[in-house]
């Protein structure tokens, strides 16, 4: 191999290393509610095994996206595909709305940043998790309360209190069962939808590394919504900036921290603490 | 040596544009060097001469307005500076390191695991993965009893030391260094340095900004003067180039 030092070689577009396909693709993604276009002609492309953040002012239309992602909403234009396997490509949108529920209980984990959007929170926190698990398909009541335990050991939720209602648990806690549940069944995309927000900096510390660990020994490929930059500097491998329901500015995390091209970039890194 | 060189930076140019200033600011411009396997640059300059913006403009942290960073990788040739941000990250993992003198401690996490993170990320057992980030630990002069305690109230020195073994701890291809002996005892120095001539001698490419290069003098080929713009090659002078 050698480097090809030739003009033609050197005005050629560069060539792609990166083998894999993406796992997410959406295209020109639009939505409107109302008067509010919460988001206009979005794009957005996530890899196997890496971690996106979406950061934003509220109302940017970051968290709008993470619900067309989990399949909630239908936007008004734009394609989505999940490379899965046995699974034909097509536009996820298209799916009916029993599909979409099977499948994201099998492919797609979300956590939301208030737990009660995610869990039953008079079912025992087990409980919780196995319903997902009885959603795909798993009948076994041994099975699922060994699936159950695993998952909640996993997000380390303290085994002893896996029978406590999610309303008698703390917020770290409570956002640990939500992780449970969305990784019980291995999905190949975990969403998360600003879930520190509003714990205390010490239990935002230990779900982050909890994700961060499952993220590494797991390879789960996650989407990581957040308006708090330490996060996102912490956990995100490339990062896209969104305003009134566009992307102004994507790429690694590092880069978009460190050099944003953007006005707006640039004034919310500098507005960091 | 390999003839062909495996990173060769042509005419790159990088400028901030800072809009709450509503003005440019030049860093450099139309820098050109070749970098060859086992080679070790040393960039020179006054403060403000670009040395450190370009390692982060190679590492692609800083994204060039001009210019390429051509690259043998394993997977093929690349110019760094308009390569896809998924490519960047790959070569990130695989190899090309880059060395700071600040460690991005994350909270609750123990300095061996931090440390052993890059083996874990490339595959490697975990049982393995702890031996090694102990090894090196021990050799960059890490306390045994710090070994599972979380860096982010250790010394500026002992932090440093936590982040030149996980920076190590990978043999990459390139190794881009910024100031990695700021901070450090003569100890961490010493073994700094006799892995950075261990890295070289297996072929490693070295490109660094040293506070003191006194420290990294024998293991020195050639170096730029950011000030000058001149290529200086160690053992013969007179081949200096102008850029």
């Amino acid at each position: 191999m050698s480097l090809d030092m030739s003009p033609a070689a050197l005005d050629r577009a560069a060539p792609r290393l990166m083998r894999a396909e993406p796992l997410l693709t959406m295209r020109d993604i639009s939505k409107t509610y109302g008067d509010v276009r919460a988001l206009r002609h979005v794009d957005a492309t996530v890899y196997p095994g890496e971690v996106m953040g979406i950061v934003g002012e509220s109302g940017s239309g970051k968290s709008t996206l993470l619900r067309m992602m989990n399949l909630e909403d239908t936007p008004d234009s734009g394609d989505y595909t999940l490379r899965l396997p046995n699974r034909e490509d097509g536009n996820l949108f298209d799916l009916t709305r029993y599909e979409r529920r099977m499948l994201c209980a099998r492919h797609i984990g979300i956590v939301y940043q208030n737990p009660h959007l995610g869990l039953l929170m008079k079912h025992s926190s087990s409980g919780n998790v196995a319903e997902r698990l009885l959603i795909a398909g798993e009948r076994s009541f041994d099975v699922l309360r060994a699936k159950a335990r695993e998952a909640l050991d996993a997000s380390e939720f303290p085994l002893s209190r896996m029978d406590a209602r999610p309303i008698e648990l703390s917020g770290g806690m409570q956002q640990r069962v939500q992780l449970a549940k969305a990784i019980a069944l291995e999905p190949a995309l975990l969403l998360l939808d600003e879930p520190t927000t509003g714990l205390d900096v010490s239990v935002q510390a230990l779900v982050l590394d909890t994700l961060k660990r499952l993220q590494r020994d797991r390879k789960i490929t996650m989407v990581l919504v957040s308006h708090d930059l330490g996060v996102i500097r912490t956990m995100a491998d490339r990062v896209m900036v969104m305003r009134h329901g566009e992307v102004v500015e994507e790429g690694l995390a590092d880069q978009v921290f460190q050099d944003p091209q953007h006005n707006y970039t640039q004034q919310l890194v500098h507005a960091k603490l | 040596m390999n003839s062909t060189p495996l990173l060769r930076v042509d005419g790159l140019t990088k400028t901030f544009r800072m809009y709450h200033l509503d003005s440019m600011l030049h860093a450099f411009e139309g820098v050109s060097f070749d970098l060859h396997e086992g080679e070790f640059l040393l960039l020179r300059g006054h403060n403000g001469a670009g040395k450190s913006t370009l390692l982060r403009t190679i590492w692609r942290s800083y994204l060039p307005v001009g210019g390429h960073v051509w690259y043998r990788s394993n997977h093929g040739d690349i110019d760094l500076a308009n390569a896809a941000d998924v490519d960047i990250a790959l070569l990130r993992r695989e190899e090309i390191g880059f060395v700071t003198q600040f460690l991005n401690a994350r909270p609750r996490v123990a300095a061996q695991d931090i440390v052993a993170e890059p083996l874990l990320l490339a595959g490697t057992s975990q049982p393995e993965a702890l031996d090694q980030a102990r090894h090196w630990l021990d050799q960059f002069g890490v306390r045994p009893e710090l070994w599972r305690a979380y860096p982010s109230t250790f010394s500026g020195g002992e932090q440093q030391k936590v982040n030149l073994a996980r920076a190590l701890i990978l043999p990459q291809k390139l190794l881009l260094l910024d100031e990695p002996t700021a901070s450090l005892d003569v100890g961490a120095r010493a073994a700094l340095v006799r892995r950075l001539s261990d890295l070289k001698a297996q072929g490693v490419a070295i490109i660094g900004v040293f506070h003191h290069p006194g420290d990294v003098a024998q293991l020195i080929d050639r170096e730029i003067n950011l000030n000058t713009k001149v290529v200086a090659d160690q053992s013969e002078e007179e081949d200096n180039v102008a850029l």
